[in-house]
């Protein structure tokens, strides 16, 4: 226990100070053994974040340094928790969609795919092929979106500044696009339990397609500036490597797990919402260091923009949200004519729809990795349980194995590389 | 040849003090004046590389955002960590401002004028060990970005001050030898002397591997990308200058700029024939000091670009190749000079 | 995990390893469970990382309230090869919520089980790190169990330090 010193006449110290300065915060700085023989080394503490300009959000690690090389390091993670799974069991059904997507805030298609997925999976609710290849499309021009900003931002710590602006130009065309057919650039709460919200509007296949086309090519411009500046290669090549089998015993996946050389991509092993339809490829890494993961995400971004185009190339007639009154909303016109429409619209928008009891785990490839929601339903309208398993949470555990006696220009790269998202960490 | 034997080169005019004095006031009104337009054009530069307007509400194309700039800067509380070493924590921008501008009195912006009948230098003063003043300022200037990092009782800055002493060391030895090129070739150290010895070449072209070592050197030594490890803003949130705020962080700010400045005027004093012009052409002498600004002006956008362009390197990565690289090659460019010029002479 | 049978057999195969442990077998929407006894959760997911499930995606708790015992961990596992899913379930009651810890079959239960420590209030017995992760480490009460209410949450600002905050302790 820690007690500081008041000066004389100080106000006595609230019940709350003095709980808070009870707190034993000695297993967060556990002295290292083997390190520091006195003179010649001296171990220095240094508290990087929650405010630090790298730490992809408030993220906080206790990093111990010898000189400038990494010896231990602690995420301490919860800075921006709010409760978001304690929120959706408020909710019902419908109105938790909004919420769990705020989640992982780079990855909303998904946060809301993996949800709606686990309701369908509770509801044995078959979605229709339209919306099946709406919400790929939609979810891979997520993906993209969510690389770009990890290339930004990584490229930014590993100060080359100028990819930030090059990568959020092409974001925004992204944001632009979603606008176009969701009504929000972010948090767009456009899947539905059952399909999507409405059909995507006249126009926007055109604008996707083009943006598809164009985006590999954008790729190629990012790799001509990145892949043959010999400073960058000298960062990455073999900074930080981990292998596969301590990957997979970290529960690390996604393109961490792939730069190390496993192909272990959900959409190809364990196919949803049609995936199985699209001819594309999973890059894989070989030794598993910061480079593989580059480059992997950077090929990602053109197997995504691959999987779009068949899918507006592929994109079915039909309807976009599943024709199970009891879970969808009647078209808006049915509700003049008809009295059991108007009578499910009143239930569905007061109470929502019942679930039957059961668990059920979504899980889906999210641009981190595997991304599952946990969904219990006690056959009310409202889930009894939420859990995002969220990729980026799992990832973190692996920053202390990737980073140890690593320097602390590495230890940032690195983190950036992991690519974790404190919005999905925290939750 | 010249004689070193005085700390002054000889001149063969004489200057009265009152002439020293305006000539001083006038080259650090105008080196000041010139740091807000570098910084304006750093900024809208760096916006146009990246796809982006820049700076673009203050004033006309907003050109007055470095005004705007001042005055937010200093209009901001000075404040200081209860952990840091108060008077040093003060003194240490001051000593980079000074070491910054002072290097700035040997940069000679022209050639001796005939000012209403009096014979002016267009430089501050002509010494006869002009590389060696600005290498000596250079490390002093040393002292106030280590001992700014080390008084502000902060980690980060005192990682960054760390750096910042084992780089600039590392680097002078480079850039030193990279000049002794020159100076071997020019067979003199008065830098106006140096300017007139590449009345036929500029240097850049015999000394083209000293151009590039000093180059890449002096990236170091003003801490700009990609050497920019002492206030690696990823790493090391600002480096020794993560504490500093308002009129202090202006003063590093500023010293930053200056630095650029002089390391641009010395390579265009240096190896591009300082105030001269290609093919014989001869303006009139008021155009000199014109001359060499546009000059260094081309040095000063090849560091915004870099910067735009360059990821930043690792700490020891930076020291490999300094040590391992730079320096072998500029100690070689100084071998083969030395015997070409042996051979030749 | 595709049908009632493969569950059975699977369930079969781990009840032949560790005898006693299989409580319960679930198969719904195609998804299987196996509820364990909790004290048998080492072997158990021993026997069903030999048998194949090699990768353990998540652990979550869930608070069964108002049914007994409350309190459940779910292990997600994965068998990478055969692509197969199984779910793994222990149930504990609110009073004597301790479960033996599984970082030490897969280090990537570490965060997962503190998240549910935090969240629920399961010890888990042997966890290298049992600390809170997500909630501030003064927190009273596990926040995700079914009766701790939401809102009414106070903010301390420093102006009113002195008002006392303390949280109200939950039974």
């Amino acid at each position: 226990m820690s007690t500081v010193d008041r000066p004389a006449g100080a106000p006595a110290k609230s019940a709350y100070r003095q709980m808070e300065e009870s707190i034993d915060l000695s297993t967060m700085e556990q002295p290292l053994t083997g390190y520091g023989d006195g003179a010649s080394h001296e171990l220095l503490t240094l508290n990087m974040g929650p405010h630090h300009p790298a730490t992809h959000g408030v993220l906080r690690l206790i990093v111990t340094l010898d000189g400038e090389i990494v010896r231990d390091l602690k995420p301490i993670i919860g800075y921006v928790h709010t409760g978001i799974e304690k929120t959706a069991e408020q909710k019902a059904y419908w109105k938790a969609i909004p919420v769990v997507e705020r989640m992982d805030y780079l990855a909303y298609f998904f946060n809301s795919y993996a949800f709606c997925g686990a309701v369908e999976t509770l509801l044995d609710c078959e979605v229709p092929k339209r919306a099946q290849y709406l919400r790929v499309i939609h979810m891979e021009l997520n993906r993209i979106m969510s690389h770009l900003v990890w290339l930004g931002t990584s490229a930014l710590d590993l100060g080359a500044m100028s990819m930030f602006w090059y990568c959020f130009r092409e974001r925004e065309a992204i944001l632009d696009l979603f606008e176009y057919s969701t009504g929000q650039r972010m948090h767009t709460r456009y899947f539905q339990v059952g399909g999507v919200m409405e059909d995507i509007p006249a126009g926007w296949a055109a604008k996707v397609k083009e943006f598809a086309e164009k985006m590999p090519t954008r790729v190629d411009q990012y790799g001509a500036l990145l892949n043959k500046n010999e400073i960058l290669l000298q960062r990455l090549r073999g900074v930080c490597p981990l292998g596969e089998a301590e990957l997979l015993e970290l529960g690390v996946t996604g393109p961490l797990l792939r730069a190390a050389g496993n192909p272990w991509d959900l959409r190809k092993a364990m196919p949803y919402s049609s995936y199985e339809d699209f001819d594309f490829q999973i890059p894989v890494g070989t030794t598993g260091d910061n480079y593989d993961r580059y480059a992997c995400r950077l090929q990602e971004l053109k197997e995504s923009s691959k999987i779009i185009l068949q899918a507006l190339e592929g994109l079915p007639e039909g309807p976009h949200i599943t024709g199970d009154r009891k879970i969808s909303l009647p078209p808006r016109h049915e509700l003049a004519t008809s009295m059991e429409a108007l009578i499910h619209h009143f239930k569905l928008v007061t109470e929502g729809f019942r679930v039957p009891e059961g668990e059920a785990y979504f899980p889906i490839e999210g641009p981190r990795g595997e991304l599952g929601c946990f969904v219990r339903s006690d056959g009310s309208s409202k889930p009894a349980r939420v859990h995002m398993r969220d990729p980026s949470f799992v990832n973190l555990q692996a920053t202390a194995p990737m980073c140890k006696d690593a320097y602390i220009a590495d230890l940032i790269a690195t983190l950036a590389m992991i690519d974790p998202v404190l919005g999905g960490i925290d939750r | 040849m010249n004689t070193l034997s005085g700390p002054l080169a000889e001149v063969s005019y004489y200057e009265p003090w009152w002439i020293q004095i305006i000539k001083a006031i006038v080259i650090f009104a105008v080196i000041l004046q010139v740091q807000p337009i570098i910084i304006v054009g750093e900024r809208k530069g760096l916006g146009r590389f990246q796809g982006r307007y820049g700076p673009n509400r203050v004033g006309p194309f907003g050109l007055a955002t470095p005004l705007a700039d001042i005055i937010k800067l200093a209009t901001k509380e000075q404040f200081r960590p209860d952990s840091s070493i108060g008077w040093m924590f003060a003194l240490a921008p001051v000593i980079s401002c000074v070491t910054a501008i002072g290097a700035i009195a040997i940069i000679p912006f022209g050639d001796t004028q005939d000012i209403f009948g009096t014979p002016v230098g267009l430089y501050g003063i002509d010494v006869s060990i002009g590389p060696l003043f600005v290498f000596a300022m250079g490390a002093v200037a040393f002292y106030g970005i280590m001992l700014g990092g080390f008084s502000s009782g902060s980690k980060y800055s005192f990682l960054g001050s760390m750096r910042a002493a084992a780089q600039l060391i590392s680097y002078e030895v480079s850039q030193g030898l990279a000049l002794v090129g020159v100076v071997m070739t020019a067979q003199t150290l008065s830098l106006t002397e140096i300017v007139h010895a590449q009345q036929g070449m500029w240097y850049i072209v015999p000394q083209f591997a000293g151009f590039l070592i000093f180059l890449t050197a002096s990236f170091a030594e003003t801490n700009r990308a990609p050497f920019d490890l002492v206030e690696a803003d990823a790493e090391l949130v600002g480096g020794y200058f993560t504490e500093y705020g308002g009129t202090r962080f202006t003063a590093y700010l500023f010293a930053e700029y200056i630095n650029m400045c002089v390391v641009s005027l010395i390579c265009v004093t240096v190896f591009l024939g300082g105030w001269l012009l290609p093919f014989g052409i001869h303006p009139p002498g008021w155009v000199d000091p014109f001359i060499v600004l546009g000059k260094a002006g081309l040095f000063i956008f090849f560091f915004i670009w870099v910067r735009a362009t360059l990821p930043r390197l690792r700490y020891d990565q930076l020291m490999s190749f300094g040590w391992k690289i730079l320096l072998p090659l500029a100690t070689l460019n100084t071998l083969v000079t030395a015997i070409i010029i042996v051979a030749t002479d | 995990m595709p049908d009632q049978t493969g569950l059975e057999l699977l369930a079969q195969t781990v009840g032949d390893a560790v005898p006693d442990s299989v409580l319960r077998t679930v198969h719904f929407r195609g998804q299987g469970t196996i509820e364990v006894a909790p004290g048998a959760i080492n072997d158990v997911l021993q026997a069903l990382k030999g048998a194949g499930f090699r990768a353990l995606s998540s652990v979550h708790g869930v608070d069964y309230y108002p049914e007994e015992p409350r309190l459940g961990v779910i292990y997600e596992l994965l068998d990478m090869t055969a692509l197969d899913r199984v779910r793994v379930k222990v149930r504990v009651t609110a009073d004597e919520p301790t479960v033996p810890s599984v970082t030490p079959l897969w280090p990537t239960a570490n965060h997962q089980e503190r998240e549910v420590f935090d969240m629920f209030g399961v010890v888990f017995d042997g966890h290298p790190d049992p600390r809170r992760i997500l909630m501030p480490e003064d927190y009273q009460g596990h926040p995700q169990r079914r009766d701790f209410p939401i809102g009414g949450e106070p903010v301390l600002f420093t102006k009113d330090q002195d008002t006392d905050y303390t949280p109200k302790v939950r039974a």
